[in-house]
């Protein structure tokens, strides 16, 4: 398959932001991804939900190669990331990533942890970063921690400054990898709130969540995944409120009566 | 009768016993004799200045230098037993092992008279003695650095090399400054063994010039049959090594409120 039928790149139609193609991984015997198809488009949030084990964050690891991709394609606009040649730190440096657990830096300061890829990788000056890092800590209204510690900081507002250090980067697309799981529920509405913000803002997203509420109302589409497989997709309004399959509408169940 | 009675009066015994022994052996032994061979104050007094100028000065610098190499050394071997190369897994695998089981002594000697041998080289007394020390505090500081490095989570890794950063950068940036934090306290266990294991070097065959506390102490011993000098040496010892334990524990305490 040459790149130009996989990209979809016909009559000027815009090239996806990540499109993923017959994608498998095992860890051991343990079959996670069982060929996966997979498409964000430009500017697109897409919610991934499914039960825990079903593959979702692996999937969502993929796509920026923390976890090495057994067979099938990963086309990060257009470009084939599992290229043996391709340089993955560039093209990590342009897709920002969230995790559920922050992983902000500790030994260093909320500027810092801002401005150290900036200066490092992107090899900014310091009054650049600093200028950025103050433009994100700004948009996560967190402007006021600047010289704080991690530690010093809510779960939730850890998790605004990892988002904010992302975005430091000028990321093409942004990975959310259930953001909100480790927050107590009391702080997950500040983070949503960000991310909401973020998405309005035309920000391509791909975001492993189990908060429907945030799926139903920010995603463009749903991506419900099972056992390795995308078992549907659609728009929030067909896959949260009347899905086709069984196996959507019994993890819905599960979700709401949880 | 209860518990706490029977433990007190347990307790209570001990104490008596033991200031029992402390009495009978002071009775035994001959005051005046301990004395005059251990705390002979003349003798004491040609001790100074040259103990704390030369002998004392000599043990501090012998030591940072042998802490800084061992250090150096101590952190490229632990990132070549952490290397997914093979090879360099293997060759600091051997080195911990081999400089970590051999006494230091022997390695001392290896190096102070292995390598003019071998070569027909004969290096600077502190060339000698930083790589002497040296060669087998990295061995031990290659394992502290290691634990530090592996006590990091996972999740800092992926954090940095999300943002772009090389496995070297992240390494340099984000992972090592954090296990450094967490091995404070056994690397200064290391530095304070390294102090003491300064007495060793006298193998190399220092001069007046170069002698460091323990031989300094060790030849007026000799050469006044009287054993001040060691209760002296013993005393510039303590006064190195505990400010050194209590500033670790003040640091360690800042760290744990920071973190």
């Amino acid at each position: 398959m040459g790149p130009s039928d996989t990209t979809g790149a016909q009559d000027g139609a815009p090239v996806p932001a990540i499109r993923i193609g017959g994608l498998h991984k095992s860890f051991g015997d343990n079959h996670v991804l069982r060929g996966i198809d997979f498409v964000v488009g430009e500017g697109e949030v897409v919610c991934v939900i499914g039960p825990s084990g079903s593959g979702k964050s692996t999937l969502l690891r993929c796509v920026n190669r923390l976890e090495e991709a057994d067979e099938g394609s990963i086309l990060i606009e257009g470009a084939d990331i599992r290229d043996p040649d391709a340089d993955v730190d560039l093209l990590r440096s342009r897709i920002g990533m969230v995790f559920q657990s922050f992983n902000l830096f500790p030994h260093l300061s909320v500027l810092r942890n801002l401005t150290i890829a900036q200066r490092r990788v992107r090899r900014r000056s310091e009054a650049e970063a600093t200028e950025v890092a103050r433009h994100n800590l700004a948009r996560v209204g967190l402007s006021d921690k600047i010289d704080a510690y991690p530690a010093h900081l809510s779960g939730g507002q850890q998790q605004r400054v990892a988002i904010a250090r992302a975005l430091s980067m000028d990321p093409d697309m942004m990975l959310f990898d259930e953001p909100t799981s480790a927050l107590d529920p009391e702080l997950v509405g500040e983070v949503l709130e960000v991310m909401r913000a973020l998405a309005s803002e035309g920000m391509t997203m791909m975001v492993v969540t189990h908060e429907m509420g945030f799926a139903r109302d920010v995603a463009d589409r749903v991506v419900f995944m099972d056992e390795g497989v995308v078992v549907e997709e659609g728009p929030p309004e067909r896959i949260l409120v009347a899905p086709e399959h069984d196996r959507t509408r019994r993890f819905l169940k599960v979700v709401a009566d949880g | 009768m209860t518990r706490r009675r029977r433990q007190r009066l347990v307790r209570g015994l001990l104490y008596a016993s033991a200031v029992a022994v402390v009495v009978a052996l002071a009775a035994v032994a001959d005051v005046d004799l301990l004395r005059r061979n251990f705390l002979d104050r003349e003798i004491a007094a040609t001790m100074f200045p040259d103990v704390l100028l030369i002998a004392a000065r000599n043990t501090i610098v012998y030591t940072a230098l042998a802490f800084t190499f061992g250090l150096a050394l101590g952190l490229v071997l632990a990132l070549m037993r952490l290397s997914s190369i093979g090879p360099y897994r293997w060759f600091a695998t051997v080195y911990i092992e081999v400089f970590r089981g051999l006494p230091a002594l022997l390695t001392i000697f290896l190096v102070g008279f292995g390598i003019p041998i071998a070569f027909q080289v004969r290096w600077p007394i502190l060339v000698q003695i930083t790589l002497g020390l040296g060669i087998v505090a990295a061995a031990y500081m290659a394992e502290t650095i290691r634990a530090g490095i592996e006590a990091v989570p996972r999740g800092q890794m992926e954090a940095a090399r999300s943002l772009g950063m090389s496995r070297g950068r992240a390494m340099a940036s984000i992972i090592i400054p954090q296990g450094f934090r967490i091995i404070v306290p056994p690397l200064t266990n290391e530095l304070v063994l390294l102090i003491k294991d300064t007495s060793l070097l006298f193998v190399l065959g220092t001069t007046p010039a170069t002698k460091e506390l323990t031989k300094f102490g060790r030849d007026i011993l000799t050469a006044r049959a009287n054993a001040t000098p060691l209760i002296v040496v013993g005393a510039v010892y303590l006064l190195i090594t505990i400010p050194l334990t209590q500033l670790v524990a003040v640091l360690e305490r800042r760290n744990a409120r920071a973190r």
